[in-house]
């Protein structure tokens, strides 16, 4: 199966890298846009055929590798079986 | 005192912190490979600067899976000095043998320059020759050195005074024009609640002789060694 984790700077971390290009889509006239964060996109496939067993083991690897859970929040997606 | 300075494919630090070692803590200094599994005959580890792993992910997340950290974690936990300096400070946080993280530099550029840090109230092995508000002049050099920590996980580093050093003028003021990286409450180094463990994004290796600019860095390792 083919699986989607998106990793967030937690809510009220600053991201200095977000202010950065928000200001600089400020400058280029795209004065609605607001509140511009950045964060990753980390895709792979997996071998696993049972789900839960897949979920279990995203889970894992987001907690003890892809993401510092100090400053940064996951969520994922199965996109393929 | 027998010395390791392990060697993480990517360090970049490591042979000027073998340099300063040898030059103030003696002869008896060595690489480790960060495959190696036994660090049991080293009395002091060091994790040098860097870009461990090309910084991939987050610096410092997957040098804390190589094979040596298990045994860095053995021998922090046993209560053995480890010194880790700026990408070895990283991996420290990384590895949960200091709290919280080193994120972006607020101002999002790499900064390579002296600065000055002040000794705070906080005793350990590798400060115990500093006097308290001691100002030392020691360059950083990182991208990533912006310290957070959570308001709870602050208080408990003052209550505990695990803050080693804090960012200053020359006079030893604090300001945020001395902060380079926006780290919170000016943090420069900090140390575990045991004070065998010490992380610290400034190098004090690129500071121990006149002819570089300064001298002050060498009190760290001359702390290090005092004890013996």
């Amino acid at each position: 199966m083919k699986v989607l984790v998106k990793v967030r700077l937690k809510n009220g971390i600053l991201d200095p890298q977000g202010k950065a290009v928000n200001n600089a889509l400020h400058h280029l006239g795209f004065h609605t846009i607001q509140d511009v964060r950045i964060g990753k996109l980390i895709e792979f496939n997996m071998a696993e055929k049972n789900r839960a067993e897949a979920e279990k083991k995203i889970e894992q690897a987001c907690k003890k590798l892809l993401t510092n859970p100090i400053i940064e929040d996951y969520t994922y997606e199965i996109t393929e079986e | 005192m027998k010395i390791g300075v392990v060697v993480f494919p990517g360090s970049n630090c490591d042979h000027d912190m073998y340099y300063a070692l040898k030059l103030v803590a003696g002869d008896d200094v060595h690489f480790i490979w960060h495959q190696d599994h036994s660090i049991h005959t080293y009395q002091a580890v060091v994790l040098p600067g860097g870009f461990s792993y090309g910084d991939y992910l987050r610096a410092g997340a997957i040098a804390r899976f190589s094979p040596i950290m298990s045994e860095v974690i053995k021998f922090a936990k046993s209560g053995k000095p480890v010194l880790g300096v700026c990408n070895g400070f990283q991996i420290l946080t990384e590895s949960g043998l200091l709290p919280g993280a080193l994120r972006r530099n607020q101002n999002l550029r790499f900064q390579c320059k002296h600065v000055y840090i002040r000794k705070e109230n906080c005793e350990s092995i590798f400060t115990r020759k500093l006097q308290k508000n001691q100002v030392l002049s020691v360059p950083i050099a990182h991208g990533e050195g912006n310290y957070f920590i959570d308001q709870d996980g602050l208080k408990r580093l003052i209550d505990n005074q695990q803050i080693a050093f804090r960012y200053c003028s020359a006079n030893g003021d604090l300001g945020e024009e001395f902060n380079p990286n926006g780290s919170i409450d000016h943090i420069a180094g900090i140390i575990n609640e045991k004070g065998n463990v010490l992380g610290m994004m400034p190098h004090p290796e690129r500071a121990v002789e006149l002819l570089l600019g300064s001298q002050d860095g060498r009190i760290i390792f001359e702390s290090l060694i005092a004890g013996e």
